[in-house]
Order: structure tokens, then sequence, then C-alpha cells
């Protein structure tokens, strides 16, 4: 008896992942984005073994070497090197790891804070929801990096507070977001059902309701992740987000942008990287809407 | 043993308060205007009348999940205030509710199994073994087998789902069960299927019903009384027979007019009327 239902479980769970799989494969551009990703996490992880040289450690003998296409180019520095002689391909395998950081940790703040709250909001309704919604509003009045550069400089220009300045930038988003799937899912039969079989309130928003709510979340998380690497590039480039030498994309692009007529190739690869995986990451996003929206589904 | 009274309701009145807009005049609706009936235990009450008329105020009522805004309910002679008291797990597995719609009342992310054990996991001391083994049971005893224990709700078909929608109503043992429209999402072969359980169910477990319904075909099959509602106001009560002889409202007549009837009597009488 018990051996069968075991059986059973496992194949539900594997029919629902096979088939969106089946949905996500037919997305082309989805898919590219997806090994492009994978790519960049393995980049990431594996950077010491990667990478030819430290990121942070200056040849002196090769102030800006050109890469190794381009006349004097050498293949000791494959994508030449920067200013300060440091070589720009390192510097780009190490800077994915903060890439990657930044994206992470802003949506597991702005993903959880804004779940939580936008519950608060769905469920209680009333002046909880007022309160909150509003406040909502008034961080969304502001252009968004606008908003983030005050806080960060009220913070103080570290990659951290960046992070934590861009989380409360993208929360409008997610709360919004969980508020409108919550009220549309707390009016469906099955909640006064659970109310009637004597759930209480908590248990209702997180085990009830919460899992009914989370495909539309999930698209707004992989997309927002492009965003957050694209504003903490944004603030590395003012100067408030990662402080030199940190390897980071953005700060790389900034250090290098009076170089630009007499050696562009030191702005112009970080200036790609960032291009490539937002790019890819928004192909990743869509593809999730597709898949995990019922109403496009063609089956 | 008309001492045996489970649920008396008395003078329930339940208003709602809502505005128009955020400066708005606020605008009271009244739902229900003063409903008064009790039910016997192991009887049937069948509730008729049309959409908007407060049956679904009066079955979140019954069911403790709104609370009346005047009125006495009582449960088993007891009164009961939820807008005072907080509900214990005792009263509450004494009213269940199956709905209409079984595409709409079982949670999609849960499993039949969790379905079934979650009531009694949150109502009684039963340790997880005993839960599985209980609700294995009833899904047999609703026509459904224990290999349907693992499975999600969209598996299933209508009559089906309504099948394990009244089995976690019963897991609780309730002794009174709200039956909010159950037959009428669904086709008629599988309408006499369900009636049919419901009718064994209520004979096994000494159940009393509260029977939803706008179809006077489904209530004259199944209910023992009665109740005939019109804009929030109890129009016609009584026992069966004598509501559906000798109808004495207005409304009711109306309302027994407009039942299609197939009878060779009636369609002569209706073109002979037509024709004149």
């Amino acid at each position: 008896m018990s051996d069968a239902s075991i059986d059973v479980k496992a194949e539900t769970r594997l029919d629902l992942l096979v088939n969106f799989w089946k949905h996500f494969r037919t997305n082309k551009g989805a898919v590219i984005g997806l090994y492009f990703f994978i790519g960049l996490i393995l980049v990431a992880v594996f950077a010491p073994l990667i990478a030819p040289h430290s990121p942070i450690e200056q040849y002196r003998d090769a102030f800006k070497a050109p890469p190794v296409w381009m006349e004097g180019g050498s293949w000791k520095f494959i994508l030449g090197t920067d200013a300060v002689g440091r070589d720009i391909l390192s510097r780009i395998i190490f800077g994915s790891r903060y890439s990657l950081f930044v994206g992470v940790v802003v949506v597991s703040i702005a993903l959880s804070v804004g779940i939580f709250l936008g519950l608060l909001a769905g469920t209680f309704r009333g002046w909880v929801d007022t309160i909150i919604m509003r406040i909502m509003d008034v961080i969304l009045a502001f252009p968004s990096l606008l908003l983030a550069l005050v806080l960060v400089a009220i913070l103080g220009p570290t990659l951290v507070n960046a992070m934590i300045a861009i989380a409360i930038v993208q929360q409008p988003y997610y709360v919004r977001l969980t508020r409108a799937s919550v009220i549309s899912e707390m009016s469906r039969e099955y909640v006064m059902a659970a109310r009637v079989s004597g759930v209480r309130t908590p248990r209702l928003m997180f085990k009830t309701v919460l899992p009914n709510c989370m495909a539309p979340l999930i698209v707004q998380a992989a997309l927002s992740f492009s965003t957050a690497i694209l504003d903490a590039a944004a603030l590395g480039f003012l100067g408030v987000g990662a402080q030199p030498p940190t390897p980071e994309w953005g700060t790389m692009l900034a250090e290098s942008r009076e170089f630009i007529l007499n050696a562009p190739w030191i702005m112009a690869f970080p200036g790609f990287a960032i291009l490539i995986t937002v790019v890819a990451i928004n192909l990743i996003g869509d593809g999730l809407r597709d898949a995990l929206d019922p109403k496009l589904k063609r089956s | 043993m008309s001492g045996d009274t489970i649920l008396e309701a008395r003078n329930l009145v339940r208003e709602y308060h809502t505005k128009e807009g955020m400066f708005g005049k606020p605008v009271v609706t009244r739902a229900l205007k003063g409903i008064s009936f009790s039910l016997e235990r192991g009887k049937t009450l069948a509730v008729v009348g049309e959409s908007g008329c407060g049956k679904s105020t009066l079955a979140r009522i019954l069911t403790l999940i709104d609370p009346a805004t005047e009125g006495e309910l009582l449960i088993e002679g007891e009164p009961i205030d939820i807008r005072k008291d907080r509900l214990t797990r005792e009263l509450r597995r004494k009213v269940q509710i199956v709905f209409q719609n079984p595409y709409g009342s079982l949670n999609p992310r849960q499993k039949v199994g969790d379905v079934l054990t979650e009531p009694l996991k949150l109502n009684t001391d039963m340790n997880e073994q005993q839960r599985r083994d209980f609700a294995m049971d009833m899904l047999v005893k609703v026509g459904l087998g224990p290999e349907h224990y693992n499975r999600y709700p969209h598996m299933f078909s209508g009559g089906q789902r309504q099948r394990i929608a009244i089995a976690r109503a019963l897991v609780l043992k309730p002794k009174l069960l709200i039956l909010d429209e159950p037959v009428s999402a669904l086709d008629l072969s599988v309408q006499a299927q369900i009636l049919n359980l419901l009718a064994d169910l209520q004979e096994e477990f000494n159940l009393t019903y509260l029977f939803i319904s706008h179809d006077l075909s489904v209530v004259r099959y199944i209910a023992d009384k009665v109740m005939v509602m019109y804009f929030g106001e109890v129009v016609e009560y009584g026992t069966r027979d004598a509501v559906f002889e000798n109808p004495q409202h207005d409304y009711t007549k109306t309302l027994f007019n407009a039942t299609p009837r197939a009878d060779v009597e009636h369609i002569k009488a209706r073109l002979a009327a037509a024709h004149s």
C-alpha cells in the first residue's frame, strides 16, 4: 500500500516538471538564455581556476595593452589590460561573482519581504492594506535609480548598502503582485472550505493561499534579477556601489570612461558582459512566463 | 422526538456595510431580514430561492464563518455567538459544508490525502497513522478508492471531486451538513449518484442536512421540510408535501409554475392556452 502511494507521488511531481520543461523548451531564446546563465554560474563558481591572472594584480610593463586580435596584443592578456595594468578578462570573470551575488541577494530580500507584506495587505485588507500600499506608492513615485542613489548616499557607498537600496526600490512590485493574487485567491471557495475545516489565518495565508500565487512571483523574480544587476552596475558606475579595486562590472566601466577614445576595449568588455547577462536573464524570464501562465499554454 | 432539535435560528439578521468610494456615504444592505427556523436531527431542510435572496449569506452564518448582525443561533441547544466567543474545536466539528462548484472548492496544490487529513490534524488529537487510516476509510465510504489518496484534484472528474468534498466535510463527523447547491454543477446522471450517496450517508451517520438549491425536482426528492426565501425573508416554511401541494405565497406559486413539466396533461394545457 505505502509503496504504491509513494510511486504515485513521485510520478505527479515528475509530471509537473516534465510538463513545465516541455513548454519552456519551445521558446528557443529562453533555452539559449538558460544555457548562458548556467555557464555564467559555472564561471563564477570556478573563477579562481579559470581566470588567467589575479583580478587585482597590476602588471607595470603592460598598461592599456590591447586585446589579442589587435595590433600589439598578446596571448598573455586575451582581452587586454586596463589603465593600471590589470587583466580585463580575469576581472570580468571575477566580476560575474559580484553580479550573481547582487542578483541573488536583492531578489531574495525583495521577494521574501514583498511576499510577506503583500500577504498581510491582501489578507487583512482595511487599514493594514491602506498603510502598506500607500507606503509602496510613495516608493514607486520616485524614479527608482534616484531613490537608490539617495538611499546609498545615506547608508554609505558599499556594495552591501547598494544591494539593500536596490531591494527597497524593487519592493513595491512584489507587494503589489502578491496582494493582487492573494485577493483573487481569497474569494475562491477552497479558501472558505479551509476556514470551515478550522484553518486559522496564518496557516491560511502561508500554506493554503501562497502556493497558488507563486507563478507570477517566480516570473517577476527572474525579470528583476536582471534589473538588480543593471542597477548595481549603474550605482557602481556612479561611484556609490562597489568601490575600486573590486572587479565589479559597473565600477570597471566607471574607472575606464576617460580612456574611451584611446583604449576603448577597457570600457567595451565589461559593458558587453552586463549586456549579455541581462539579455540572457530577460530571455529566461520571458520563457518562464510563457511556461507558467496557464492562459498562454497551448496544449 | 420533537425535542431533538439540532439547529435553531431565531430572527437572524445580516447587514453588509459598504461605502461608495473613500468619502462616499455608507450604504447598508440587508441580506437577511429576520430568519427563523429549526431543524431536527436526521432530517433534511431544503432552502429554495432565486439568486441574491440570501441563501449563501445564510450558509456563511450557519457554518460560523460570518457572524449574524442580530438574532440568535442555537446548535444543539447551545447559543453561539462568534462575535464574542472564540470558536472551539468541538463547535467547529459540528457544522461542515459542501460547496456548489467542485472545481473551485478544492485547493489545486493540495493532494486528496492532505485535503482529508488537514481538518483532522487541526481539530482532533489523532496521530498521523490514525488520520491516514481514517481518511482512507472515508474515501471508500464516498465511493472512491485508497489509490486516489495521493492524487491531485485536477486528476478527477466533477462528480469525483464532489465526492472528495463530501468526504472532507464528513471526516470531522459533523452533526449538521450544509449543502450549498451540491449537485447543480454536475450533469444529470452524476447528480443522481451524488444524491443517492448523500441519502446513504445521512442514514449511516445520522446526519442532518440543510440543502440549498434552486432545483425543485431535487428538492422534492431529498427534502423533509422546505423553506422558500425571497429577498432575505422566509415567505414559505413547512413540510415538503404541504409546500408542494398547497403553496401559500405568490412567489412560491410563480416558482412552481416556472418549473418545466413534461407530463402530457401539462403540455396539452399549455398548447390549448397558446392557441386560444
